[in-house]
């Protein structure tokens, strides 16, 4: 559905006099087959919609080619935007129209007849729970239902892509769960292969069969969320010692199950912790052995990786981390995080999980 | 075919916004009232003296280009409103020419200037204004050109720095020598001759002269000539300038 070979993008940014080139977009391959759902994530800065709006014609490579939906989109444009459809961050319905109208005139620049397009129309408001808003203006609309109709505009061709820059971000997490929903039935009831972007890494993990992980224009991992976690980063064990005399001790037979991997092992107070791979399977050993050398424990926890952990991983840095910088480095329109963000992301980097329930070993895909 | 489908499903749409908010339409067309109205008068006991016979036949072209010129440089806000609630951008994700998105736009503004040039027109009659029909459709003609390249530089200006904040200096820095040396209230012909030579360079005020020769029935004139030479040149550069605005990617 898609493939792309080296995108790159360039823009010529002035900073005073100085003027100087940005590689938004620097060498990126890209590959998504029909029916997957996959999300692009990577902090704000890192080139998602730059490359968003190369794969939709919007805006034309510097270098590098793509082929989306069967045709190139630079030489065929055309028949690219035929069969895509795009959501972009900004919406689409104008706020003082009705949504309806704005609807079918969409519809119909795509060739559509009127009366097709407010068929499929009315259909898609029934489908996205927009019942009855056909003559509201989206700007008394809720933040989730302007999302919604947006999403409509984007099928109102029956696009076998769609494209979703960042759908939930400024949602209420009811909205944002709400839309999970919708954008899960685009593939599932409609067999339309979704890719979409967000910096919001629970909305990744939930949503995508796969991930692609982009960072300062380069893409950095693509994987599932599962594989992602296992072999990028690996569990992490936290042992509770009840003496802090063993703590070297257990130290080293941590280091043990690491499998050799650069595991970081850290001491601190009476806690030893360490990222294990597959941690369900090596941990009973390692307590067995605990228990013969005599060091007793107060307590284990294994804290599944979350993708920040993976984004640490790769790239040294918290996907937080590299948003600040992203954002005092060239002052983008990046929104800042909402309060959602931080309640619903679960992206508590250095701050493990109060106990073992909460780590999310059950909520994974 | 296509084509003149996408523009009329644009056209449509923005004329159907107009409607719902028509303030910008009334705005757009008080202010010439207003001029014909309170200004008018003050030329009546001083036409003689512009080689002219009577006051509204003179002045009525002029306020018709100044609708013309100002009514339709504001056109480009509209646009800076859909470009920021990602309208444009959606639009231009369709397959849909992006000629079709601007013509679609311009067709709008013409159809406001015409209306609001039928009614200046139809109040100039009632003050006393004579002119021959042919004489008023080809001057109503030359004010459309004039119009419609306003309109699409204003669109291409308002998507070049997609910012109000931007874009009223600059059409504020443009709109003052326009209005002051194109001959708009009063003859350029009056002034000193530095000022003349001065608005010679004014193609604005070259269709001014245009629209007034043709209003008072003199066909044969110069002034028509190069009115109608300066209004096509300048449509034809605002046409480009506009389509290749819509067409430039990351516009």
């Amino acid at each position: 559905m898609i493939h792309a070979r080296g995108l790159v993008q360039t823009f010529t940014t002035r900073q005073g006099r100085e003027k100087s080139e940005v590689r938004a977009v620097d060498g990126v391959d890209l590959d998504v087959a029909e029916g997957e759902v996959v999300g692009f994530v990577g902090p704000n800065g890192a080139g998602k919609t730059t490359t968003l709006r190369m794969l939709t014609t919007l805006l034309r490579p510097t270098s590098g080619s793509a082929r989306v939906a069967g045709y190139d989109v630079v030489t065929h444009s055309v028949d690219v935007r035929r069969r895509i459809g795009y959501v972009s961050q900004a919406g689409g319905a104008f706020s003082q129209a009705r949504a309806g109208d704005e609807v079918v005139d969409h519809g119909m620049l795509y060739g559509l007849s009127r009366k097709v397009v407010e068929e499929r129309g009315k259909h898609l408001f029934e489908q996205m729970q927009l019942d009855g808003l056909w003559t509201r203006m989206p700007k008394t609309m809720s933040g989730g239902q302007k999302r919604r109709l947006d999403i409509v505009m984007g099928l109102i061709h029956e696009p076998t892509l769609m494209f979703l820059d960042e759908p939930t971000t400024g949602l209420d997490p009811q909205a944002r769960a709400n839309l999970w929903e919708h954008i899960r039935g685009l593939r599932d009831r409609l067999g339309t292969t979704v890719f979409l972007t967000t910096h919001y890494l629970d909305e990744a993990d939930t949503l995508s069969d796969r991930i692609v992980i982009i960072d300062q224009g380069r893409i950095v991992a693509s994987d599932t969320s599962e594989n992602l976690k296992t072999q990028v980063a690996g569990d992490l064990v936290d042992l509770e010692l009840s003496d802090a005399a063993h703590v070297h001790d257990t130290a080293r037979r941590l280091e043990a199950i690491t499998e050799g991997r650069d595991s970081q092992v850290t001491i601190e107070g009476t806690h030893v912790r360490g990222r294990v791979p597959r941690a369900g399977r090596a941990v009973p050993g390692l307590l067995r052995d605990l228990d013969r050398a005599g060091l007793t424990l107060d307590s284990v926890e294994i804290h599944r990786p979350t993708l920040d952990d993976v984004f640490l991983t790769l790239t040294g840095r918290s996907l937080r981390d590299a948003e600040t910088t992203a954002r005092t480095g060239d002052g983008t329109d990046a929104p800042l995080p909402t309060a959602a963000d931080a309640a619903g992301s679960g992206l508590t980097p250095g701050v493990p999980p109060a106990s073992a329930a909460d780590a999310p070993q059950g909520a994974l895909r | 075919m296509t084509f003149v489908r996408e523009s009329w499903i644009v056209f449509r749409r923005q004329l159907r916004m107009n409607l719902r908010n028509p303030a910008w339409v009334i705005i757009g067309m008080l202010q010439p009232v207003l001029y014909l109205l309170l200004f008018g008068p003050l030329l009546e006991p001083l036409i003689s003296q512009f080689g002219a016979t009577n006051a509204y036949t003179f002045f009525v072209p002029g306020m018709l280009v100044q609708l013309g010129i100002f009514g339709a440089f504001f056109a480009g806000f509209s646009l800076i409103g859909e470009w920021r609630e990602g309208v444009i951008e959606a639009e231009r994700v369709t397959p849909a020419s992006r000629t079709a998105l601007l013509v679609g736009r311009l067709v709008r503004d013409e159809l406001q200037l015409l209306v609001q040039a039928l009614i200046l027109v139809g109040l100039g009659y009632l003050l006393g204004m004579r002119a021959s029909v042919p004489g008023l459709v080809l001057g109503t003609a030359l004010t459309l050109l004039v119009g419609g390249a306003c309109a699409a530089a204003s669109n291409a200006l308002a998507l070049t720095t997609k910012s109000e904040d931007v874009m009223a200096p600059v059409i504020n820095m443009v709109m003052m020598p326009v209005l002051l040396l194109s001959g708009i209230l009063l003859p350029m012909t009056i002034g000193p001759k530095w000022l003349q030579t001065a608005s010679d360079f004014m193609p604005f005020r070259h269709v001014v002269d245009g629209v007034r020769s043709s209003f008072a029935g003199d066909f044969a004139a110069n002034g028509l000539l190069w009115g109608g030479i300066w209004a096509l040149v300048m449509f034809a550069l605002a046409i480009w300038w506009g389509t290749a605005t819509f067409r430039r990617e990351n516009a």
